[in-house]
C-alpha cells in the first residue's frame, strides 16, 4: 500500500494544526457556523441529526491492519465503539464530539490517514475496483493512479471551491466494479495500439436527483497528460457550472446543458491551451507510487479443493464469500458486514481489531473496503480458508450472503442523516427477517438491493437491480421501488415500478417481485437478466397484486 | 479602512475603487479600479486618464474579454463575493499563466478570508484585500500555514517541498 513520504506527512500534520485552530476559533465564537461550515466539511465533519458525523477517508478502500486497529481505538475512545463503512469506501463515525475532532484527526495523521475532502464542494475520495490487482485480465492496477490523483486533488489551489462535490473513479478491469459510469469522472485504464498506458475518459455521470450515465469524451488519454486533462475538465466546470441552484450544480447538468459534443470541444480546447502550465506526473513519480502497490510476497502454492469434505456451512461460505485469485493457491475473502439483524456496513471496534489481526496472519496485513459496504481480505492462502471461516463466524462476519439479496447497500438513513426521509435501517431489518432462509436466498441467486433514504442517492438506489428510495408523504415514510438498475457490466438506471408503498409493505413487495422472477425465469437466468428480457411490466403487475394502494 | 496584504506585507493602498471617493474619481492622475462593465461602456473615458488604471472582474466575467486591454492595465481585481465561490481561482490562473499578466492581481470581496489566502496566493494573487473584520496579522500567518504542497503554483508562497512540476514543453 502507499506509504507517506515526508511531504505527505508534513501536509497532513499542518492540516491538523490548521483545523485545530479553526475549531478553537469556532468554539470561542470567533467563527460563525456559516463561516465554519465549509472548513469543517472539507475536513469530513458534518453536523447531523444527533451529533457531528465524521467521514474518514479510506483512499480507494485500502487499509493496513495498523490503520484498522487505530480506527477501532478511535471509535471506542471518541465514539460508541463502532463505525459505518460507506458506498464510497470510507468510514463514518456517528457520535464524535466536535471538540474532540482535531484530536481524532491528529490520531489519524499518526497512522497516515485523514478526513480531508470527504465532504464539501471539492474533489472527493477517489474510488477503485475492490478486486484491483488480484483479478485476471486487468489492464493495470488502478490504485497507483488513484493515489496520484488523490495527491493532485488534495488542497488543489484552483479546485477546492467547486460548484458542487466532485467524484472520480478509476477502473483497470473490463468488469467495472467501481460504478465508474455514475461518477463525475470515470477513468478506464487502457492501452493504445503501441501498448502505451492511458485512459478512456467518461464525464458527467452521477446519481442524486437526476441520475445520468457518463459520456465518453476521450477514447484515449496518454498517462502523461492525466493532470492536464483533469485540470481542463475541472476548469471548464469551475468557471461554467451553475452556482445559483444546488440541485443543478453537478457537472452532469453542465454537460447536459452544453451538450456532450460542445462540452468535449471546450475541454479539448482548454487542455491544449493550458497543458504547458498544468501539473505533470513524471515517470519516476509513477514508478515510485506503483512500487508501493507491487504484489506481496506470494508463496508458490497450488490450487487445492479447500471446500471438499467440509461441512455444508463452510461450503456455502466458500461459494458465496470467496472469489478466485490470479495467483494459484490463493483466494479473496469477503468479510460480510451484512449479518441478518445488523445494520449494513456497521462494524464494531472488536470486529475491526479481530479482522486486523486476521489480516496480519493470513493476508499480508492489508484490508480493503468495498463500495458494497463489506470488507475484503484480498490475498488469503486457500489452505487457511477453513480457519479464517472459523474465526469470522463467531464474530458475526461470515454471513454467507455476498452477492445475494441480503447483501444490500443502505445509506445511514433517518437514524443518523439530517437529509433522510426514511429509516433505511428498519427496512433493511425487515428484509433480513423476511429473507432469512439461506436456501431460498441461494435459489434467488445474484440480486442487488440498493436503498437510499432520500433523493441524494447515497445508497445508489438508481443502479440497484431492485432500488428502494425513501420518500416523505405528508410526514410519513413511504418507499418508491425501481427495477432493472445496474452498475456492474452494463450500467443502467432502474425504472420505478409504480406508486410508492408504506414502510411495512417494502419487504412483502420485494418478495412478490422475486416470486415473479421465480415464475418468469428461464433455466439459470439471473434476476437482472429476466428483468431485461421481459421488462418491468410483468413485475409491476404482480408487485401490487395484494396491495390496497393498487386499486 | 481597507487592509491590503501585498506580497505578505500590510501596505497603504494607493488605489481607489470607482465610487469609493468621488473626489478621487475626478482626478485623472489618481490610481483607479473600474468595474469591467463601466470600462466597456465608456472605454475612452477611462483609458485616457493619466493615472494608473485597474479593472475589477466579477465571478462570471470572462478573462479572455480583457486580453486586449491588459497592456493598459496596472491592476486586475478579481471579486470573491463569498468564500465558497471559487471561480476567481481559475480567473487568476488564466490571467497569470495564459495571458501573462504581470501587473498587480488583487483578490477583493467578502470571500477574501484568511482560510482562502494560501490558495489565492498559489493561484497568482500578489495582493489580498482582506474582508472586513479579518485580522491582518492572522492573515499573514495563514499565508504560511503550509510549507509543502502537491501542485505547482505561483512563487508568491515559498514552499519547502512541492510534489508535481508543470508539464511544460510544447
Amino acid at each position: 500500500m502507499y506509504r507517506y513520504d515526508e511531504l505527505d506527512q508534513a501536509f497532513v500534520d499542518q492540516r491538523v494544526a490548521e483545523f485545530r485552530e479553526q475549531t478553537r476559533r469556532h468554539l470561542a465564537g470567533e467563527l460563525s457556523e456559516d463561516e465554519f461550515r465549509p472548513l469543517r466539511l472539507r475536513n469530513g465533519l458534518y453536523l447531523q441529526r444527533h451529533a457531528p458525523m465524521l467521514r474518514i477517508a479510506i483512499p480507494y478502500g485500502l487499509l493496513g491492519a495498523h490503520q484498522l486497529r487505530r480506527l477501532a481505538a478511535i471509535a471506542r475512545r471518541y465514539d460508541r465503539g463502532y463505525g459505518h463503512f460507506t458506498t464510497r469506501q470510507n468510514l463514518q463515525l456517528n457520535w464524535p464530539a466536535l471538540a474532540d475532532v482535531p484530536e481524532i484527526l491528529a490520531e489519524l495523521a499518526s497512522v497516515q490517514m485523514h478526513a480531508i475532502q470527504t465532504s464539501g464542494n471539492c474533489v472527493r475520495n477517489v474510488t477503485a475496483d475492490h478486486l484491483a490487482g488480484i483479478v485476471p485480465g486487468e489492464v493495470d492496477d488502478p490504485r497507483p493512479y488513484c493515489e496520484i490523483i488523490r495527491q493532485w486533488a488534495t488542497l488543489h489551489p484552483e479546485f477546492t471551491y467547486l460548484p458542487r462535490k466532485f467524484k472520480i473513479a478509476v477502473t483497470g478491469s473490463p468488469d467495472d466494479r467501481a460504478a465508474s459510469e455514475v461518477h463525475d469522472i470515470g477513468l478506464h485504464l487502457k492501452r493504445d495500439a503501441h501498448g502505451a498506458l492511458g485512459f478512456r475518459v467518461l464525464v458527467g455521470g452521477g446519481l442524486g436527483r437526476a441520475p445520468v450515465i457518463g459520456v465518453c469524451i476521450r477514447e484515449f488519454l496518454p498517462l502523461a497528460e492525466l493532470f492536464a486533462y483533469l485540470e481542463a475538465i475541472l476548469r471548464v466546470y469551475n468557471l461554467h457550472g451553475r452556482r445559483d441552484n444546488l440541485n443543478k450544480a453537478r457537472i452532469k447538468v453542465l454537460v447536459k446543458s452544453l451538450g456532450a459534443e460542445r462540452f468535449r470541444a471546450d475541454v479539448e480546447r482548454e487542455w491544449l491551451a493550458g497543458r504547458g502550465q498544468a501539473a505533470r506526473v513524471s515517470p519516476a513519480e509513477i514508478e515510485r507510487v506503483r512500487g508501493c502497490f507491487a504484489p506481496p510476497g506470494y508463496e508458490t502454492l497450488t490450487d487445492i479443493d479447500a471446500a471438499g469434505g467440509r461441512e455444508p456451512a463452510f461450503q456455502a461460505w466458500y461459494r458465496y464469500n470467496t472469489r478466485p485469485h490470479r495467483v494459484s493457491g490463493y483466494r479473496a475473502v469477503f468479510v460480510s458486514l451484512k449479518a441478518h439483524g445488523a445494520v449494513p456496513g456497521d462494524m464494531s471496534s472488536e470486529q475491526m481489531e479481530a479482522v486486523a489481526a486476521l489480516a496480519e496472519r493470513v493476508s499480508f496485513g492489508l484490508i480493503r473496503s468495498t463500495h458494497t459496504q463489506n470488507l475484503l481480505l484480498a490475498d488469503v492462502p486457500q489452505r487457511d480458508l477453513y480457519d479464517v471461516w472459523r474465526e469470522l463466524a463467531p464474530l458475526g462476519l461470515a454471513m454467507p450472503n455476498i452477492g445475494t439479496l441480503t447483501d444490500m447497500i443502505a445509506c445511514p438513513g433517518l437514524d443518523f442523516c439530517s437529509l433522510a426521509n426514511a429509516g433505511t435501517h428498519a427496512v433493511a431489518r425487515q428484509i433480513q427477517q423476511r429473507f432469512d432462509d439461506l436456501d431460498y436466498l441461494y435459489d434467488l441467486g445474484e440480486i442487488e438491493i440498493k436503498m437510499s433514504g432520500c433523493m441524494n442517492a447515497c445508497g445508489h438506489h438508481h443502479v440497484g437491480h431492485i432500488g428502494v428510495l425513501g420518500v416523505d408523504k405528508h410526514g410519513e415514510e413511504w418507499y418508491q421501488i425501481s427495477l432493472g438498475g445496474s452498475s456492474t457490466g452494463v450500467t443502467a438506471l432502474g425504472e420505478v415500478i409504480g406508486p410508492s408503498v408504506p414502510q411495512h409493505e417494502v419487504a412483502p413487495t420485494i418478495e412478490r417481485l422475486v416470486e415473479a422472477y421465480r415464475a418468469l425465469r428461464t433455466e439459470g437466468e439471473r434476476f437482472i437478466d429476466t428483468v431485461r428480457r421481459v421488462g418491468i411490466e410483468p413485475f409491476s403487475e404482480r408487485a401490487y397484486a395484494t396491495h390496497p394502494a393498487a386499486a | 479602512m481597507r487592509r491590503i496584504l501585498r506580497r505578505h506585507e500590510l501596505v497603504a493602498d494607493e488605489w481607489r475603487h470607482l465610487g469609493e471617493d468621488p473626489a478621487a474619481d475626478s482626478r485623472p492622475e489618481r490610481a483607479l479600479i473600474v468595474p469591467l462593465a463601466q470600462l466597456r461602456a465608456e472605454p475612452a473615458r477611462w483609458l485616457e486618464r493619466s493615472g494608473p488604471l485597474g479593472v475589477c472582474l466579477g465571478p462570471s466575467d470572462a478573462v479572455a474579454d480583457i486580453a486586449e486591454l491588459l497592456p493598459r492595465l496596472s491592476l486586475v481585481a478579481v471579486e470573491f463575493p463569498t468564500a465558497g465561490d471559487g471561480r476567481g481561482y481559475s480567473q487568476a490562473r488564466l490571467l497569470r499563466e495564459r495571458l501573462a499578466f504581470h501587473g498587480e492581481l488583487r483578490a477583493v470581496g467578502a470571500g477574501v478570508r484568511r482560510e482562502q489566502l494560501f490558495l489565492m496566493a498559489r493561484c497568482g494573487f500578489d495582493a489580498l484585500e482582506l474582508a472586513s473584520g479579518e485580522d491582518p496579522q492572522a492573515a499573514r500567518s495563514a499565508l504560511q500555514r503550509y510549507d509543502v504542497a502537491y501542485q505547482p503554483g505561483s512563487a508568491e508562497v515559498a514552499l519547502r517541498r512541492q510534489r508535481f512540476e508543470r508539464l511544460g514543453g510544447d
